[in-house]
């Protein structure tokens, strides 16, 4: 049986998308059969961000409307084979996705893929409850920032009256909390929560810490998902995210303010030197 | 490296209202707390207050603030609290 994740926040822009992609790319690279589905109907921007936005033919609403199989509309990544992109359609019908058409898909793909990942758009309106209506476990993206948070625990209440799982009394939804865009610096400031806090006041296990970084944008202006640039701090704590789903016990790291940076860039620069 | 000291140095005089992240932790605490409590409501919570109140608004002569209907969630089962002040001259 494939496990269905959905990555959800509430809030737009907190990461859900940066996310959805660098999870997919991690399971599909621990060797998993791996599918991940744009719940954002009208903002197509999954395919962007795994760099196929130009191999899309038909996407998630054809397939609803059987105006194409499943097999035409998946993608097939670059840069794994174990790993399928369905792209989000762009019309403006709302009501494009429907429960049971979203159900057939997703009962579709659990028969060949170990792991589905759903990526919601933003808010709380249809995309948002049928990306995560049929969940297994849920990914709740959360920044250190006020109205970030409280639109988690939202999400969290919904997920725990609003979903199949919910509806049936079956066991509820494993929740996980992955804090993104996280400055240790402005928080030993005093200027940004803590992840002490935000942990306190929603209460679910911690997934991982993602740092602001530079390299995310970079990641998205390439098409290639930040945990495959293995250098950088943020692919590196989504890796850790996904050993920890995994089951791994794996320390937490960029979650404190580097200390003595200098001396550690001129070690650096002494080992390229070395190399070079 | 020298910003970065002076900012630290900064960061040593700053009052303590200007740790804004406190704040923020304080006002999420609370706002949470309670729209916990609102959640855990059932749909129905909020038809059965209004019809509670025109109820024992037809015997007796209160006001909206004297009565108070509360619903707890527990392990098992749910009490629904309802606290009614009465006028003196009943
Ligand atoms: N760890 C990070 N460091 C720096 N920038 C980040 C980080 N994570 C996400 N971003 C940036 O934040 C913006 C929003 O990211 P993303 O599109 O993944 O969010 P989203 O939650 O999917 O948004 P939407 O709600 O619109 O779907 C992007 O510009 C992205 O580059
Ligand atoms: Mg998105």
């Amino acid at each position: 049986m494939a496990k269905i994740i959905v990555v959800t926040s509430g809030k737009g822009g907190v990461g859900k998308t940066t996310t959805s992609a660098s999870l997919a790319i991690g399971f599909a690279n621990r060797g998993f059969k791996t599918a991940v589905i744009d719940f954002d109907i009208g903002l197509r921007n999954l395919d962007l961000i795994m760099g196929c936005e130009r191999r899309v033919v038909y996407d998630f609403v054809n397939v609803i409307r059987k105006e194409a199989t499943l097999n035409q509309a998946l993608i097939k990544d670059k840069h794994n084979k174990d790993l399928s992109i369905l792209p989000a359609s762009q019309t403006r019908d709302k009501d494009a996705l429907t429960t049971e058409g979203v159900g057939e898909v997703l009962e579709e793909l659990s028969k060949t893929f170990d792991y589905i990942v759903c990526d919601s758009p933003a808010g709380i309106e249809r995309g948002a409850q049928l990306a995560m209506y049929y969940a297994d476990h849920a990914v709740v993206v959360t920044n250190p920032e006020v109205s970030s948070v409280r639109d988690s625990d939202r999400m969290l209440g919904l997920l725990s009256s609003k979903t199949k799982r919910s509806e049936e009394g079956r066991d509820p939804i494993k929740e996980h909390l992955l804090l993104t865009r996280y400055c240790p610096k402005r928080v030993t400031r005093g200027d940004m929560l803590s992840l002490a806090d935000v942990n306190e006041i929603l209460a679910i296990p911690l997934l991982g810490v993602i740092p602001e970084s530079q390299a995310v944008l970079r990641a998205s202006n390439s098409g290639t998902p930040v945990i495959l640039d293995q250098e950088s701090d943020a692919g590196q704590a989504y890796q850790d995210a996904i050993s920890r789903f995994l089951g791994e016990d794996v320390p937490f790291r960029f979650i404190e303010e580097e200390k003595a940076n200098w001396l550690k860039r001129m070690f650096r620069f002494k080992e390229k030197e070395a190399t070079a | 490296m020298i910003k970065n000291r002076v900012s630290k140095i900064l960061d040593y005089f700053r009052a303590p209202e200007s740790q804004t992240a406190k704040v923020a932790k304080d006002r999420l605490q609370i706002i949470i707390a309670h729209e916990r409590g609102e959640r855990d409501k059932p749909d129905y919570f909020f038809a059965l207050q209004k019809e509670l109140l025109e109820v024992i608004a037809k015997h007796t002569a209160i006001s909206k603030d004297d009565i108070k209907i509360d619903m707890q969630r527990g392990e098992g089962c749910s009490i629904l609290e309802l606290n009614i002040t009465l006028p003196s001259q009943i």
